[in-house]
């Protein structure tokens, strides 16, 4: 029975306007994170490519992966860059790479870059944890927790209600917001007791979508309690494979009363920017 | 005097008849979605075995997650007391009864006159209940009838990082394809459950003898790994899922 | 920076905060932990910049502190923990 998690589809860009011939510093990060793996290059500090993909069985490979198709099409080659930042569950498994730093630090800084000097709370949801991180004005993290032991609150949560469900993680988040109204969140919050509750639903002859908006609510509301810990303070960036669920992100809106910063890129590679701008400081302090 | 004890759990009703404390009945009905179903055809099996009319019954008293369901009753117990007294019953000298069900666990510490001085609960978190070992069983392609005696087998340990019932079912599938020994993926689970009771009875404070009841009291894998990791004999009565009920019937009739 | 590590999960929230501004790396608290859940390390890796040695949860235990720390938390007295006790600085706390 091999598992399926996420199936986001697997993005690249590159800066249509940047020459990487003529930089200065070219640094990488790449995150390599439980389900899917991000590689971003930067060029003096700024975004040249990035790439994401999804994590294949072993890490090595995927930051490799992650990497030359990151670097496709560029002429840019792995020699070039001066130095690379690993990050992300993976990180110490990132064979090009001259250190590995948390992904906590990363996202922190990677969030500070991508959305504005005024994010002060960033929660990243990804596939297997949920980090709540407090940074300051220049991107360093004051506060934080990461939960990776419960599956509630992660994306592998959601998978197993797509599974019950049997619709694609992708529809989940619009198809929670169909119903007319609002039902009260599932009350369990572990997911395999959350999953019996939603069968119970299901029998009892409630619409797909009315179950999944009453686990989204459910799921909201956990994450919120989290962030609470740490204080949220405007503004406010999601990151992570959740960040593209509108089920989730317009209910955690509405239950925090703040709205989250649009992101202009993919929501996935904050990580991984983090990780280029820390390389890119590590060059130039010469370490 | 002739009272009952039910005990509605996540999984399963059971139920406990008592004429001058003496068993005259019992049911046990694995609880579908519908509690009210399985509360009529609970009683249907426990006083046709004991010969009785419900009418007949003096005093019910209800325990267990579900006990607000049985309107049938007179009044309701804690898990707590309730399990607390049939263990009592059944061995004057326990001080310590662990009962794991299918979504709960507690421990609970008493003394010497019965009483209940301390107890810990597990709830709301698959990981240290008997829905843990479902799931697992689910994730090794075995029934759960198998898993327990399966675990025996095993001839060597295997460690299982993963503390959360989800992430462990991807574990052992991903362990199933790397060709470990299923017994010994089988008692890597139990080893797991019994981690977290033994913590909760470090917090109680384990006492003397020691009586493990519930439905995980039957998987001898779980037994197996619990003795282990206590390091101390633990009984385990016949019909470990009747003993609450057994507690609710007795405190019915006053006892 | 304040570092929470644990856990919160259906049973409720378990964490470990430490105050990274108020810890100095001495490592008190390892010996004093029963759990032996402590590690100092040269390097932050929340941190990369920091100067000084921290001290964290280790990795291995992070998921497991509710069970660990039961040592320490007998169901109806609440003695004072050792590694908070331990800590000079003041750094460590705990949320449950
Ligand atoms: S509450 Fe459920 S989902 Fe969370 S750790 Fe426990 S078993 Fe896993
Ligand atoms: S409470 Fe006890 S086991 Fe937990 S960290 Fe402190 S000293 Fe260690």
């Amino acid at each position: 029975m091999p598992q399926e998690f996420w199936r986001w589809i697997e993005s690249r860009w590159t800066a249509p306007d940047k020459e990487w011939r003529s930089a200065k510093v070219i640094t990488a990060g790449v995150d390599v994170g439980s389900v899917s793996s991000q590689a971003v290059v930067m060029t003096d500090g700024e975004l040249y490519a990035y790439s994401n993909m999804r994590t294949g069985s072993d890490s090595p490979n995927s930051a490799t992966n992650a990497m030359n198709r990151a670097l496709e099409g560029t002429g840019l080659t792995l020699d070039k860059i001066q130095y690379t930042v690993g990050t992300g569950y993976g990180r110490v498994n990132v064979p090009f790479s001259q250190r590995a730093i948390t992904e906590i630090a990363c996202h922190g800084r990677g969030a500070n870059f991508l959305y504005g000097p005024t994010v002060r709370t960033v929660l990243d949801m990804g596939g297997q944890d949920c980090k709540a991180i407090h940074i300051d004005e220049k991107g360093k993290v004051t506060n934080f927790l990461m939960n990776d032991k419960c599956a509630a609150g992660t994306g592998r949560g959601m998978e197993v209600f797509a599974d019950l469900l049997g619709i694609s993680i992708n529809e989940i988040g619009d198809l929670s917001l169909k119903v007319e109204e609002e039902p009260p969140p599932v009350s369990s919050t572990c997911v395999v007791f959350a999953k019996s509750e939603a069968s119970g639903l299901l029998r009892e002859g409630w619409p797909k979508e009315k179950v999944i908006a009453a686990y989204s609510s459910a799921m909201a509301h956990r994450v919120v309690s989290l962030l609470e810990r740490i204080g949220v303070e405007p503004d406010f960036a999601i990151t992570g494979g959740i960040a593209k669920n509108v089920g989730v992100v317009s209910r955690l809106e509405k239950e925090l009363n703040i709205k989250a910063l649009t992101p202009k890129y993919d929501t996935q590679i904050a990580g991984a920017v983090g990780a280029a701008l820390f390389a890119r400081e590590l060059v130039e302090k010469g370490k | 005097m002739i009272t009952a004890g039910v005990d509605i759990g996540a999984k399963t009703v059971k139920m406990v008849i008592l004429k001058d404390g003496v068993n005259i009945g019992q049911a046990l009905i694995t609880a579908g979605y519908d509690v009210q179903r399985s509360l009529k055809e609970g009683w249907k099996e426990g006083l046709f075995t004991a010969g009785i009319e419900m009418n007949q019954i003096d005093r019910i008293m209800a325990t267990g997650t579900g006990k607000k369901e049985a309107t049938m009753a007179h009044d309701q117990v804690t898990e707590i007391s309730a399990a607390a007294k049939g263990s009592v019953f059944l061995d004057k000298q326990i001080r310590t009864v662990i009962d794991v069900g299918a979504e709960e666990a507690r421990v609970i510490k008493i003394n010497a006159v019965g009483r209940v001085v301390d107890f810990a609960i597990n709830e709301k978190c698959a990981a240290g209940t008997g829905a843990f070992t479902e799931a697992m069983a689910r994730a090794l392609e075995v029934t759960l009838e198998e898993l327990g005696p399966l675990s025996l087998k095993s001839t060597q340990a295997v460690a299982m990082n993963a503390q959360c019932a989800v992430f462990a079912e991807s574990e052992l599938v991903s362990l199933v394809h790397a060709k470990t020994p299923k017994a010994d993926m089988a008692r890597a689970v139990h080893d797991a459950i019994a981690d977290r009771i033994v913590s909760m009875v470090r917090r109680v404070g384990m006492e003397k003898e020691v009586l493990l009841i519930g439905g995980m009291a039957k998987n001898v894998g779980f037994v197996a790994s619990l003795k282990r990791e206590l390091e101390t004999e633990i009984f385990t009565p016949d019909q470990s899922e009747f003993v609450s009920a057994l507690g609710a019937a007795l405190i019915a009739a006053g006892k | 920076m304040i570092a929470n590590f644990g856990f919160k999960d259906g049973s409720g929230e378990f964490f470990i905060s430490l105050d990274t501004d108020k810890c100095n790396g001495c490592g008190d608290c390892i010996p004093a932990c029963p759990g032996s859940i402590f590690e100092v390390r040269d390097e932050d890796p929340n941190d990369p910049f920091r100067e000084i040695p921290v001290a964290a949860v280790k990795e291995s235990e992070r998921r497991k502190i509710k069970y660990t720390c039961g040592l320490c938390k007998p169901v109806s007295d609440h003695p004072p923990l050792p590694c908070v006790g331990a800590c000079k600085a003041g750094a460590i706390a705990h949320s449950w």
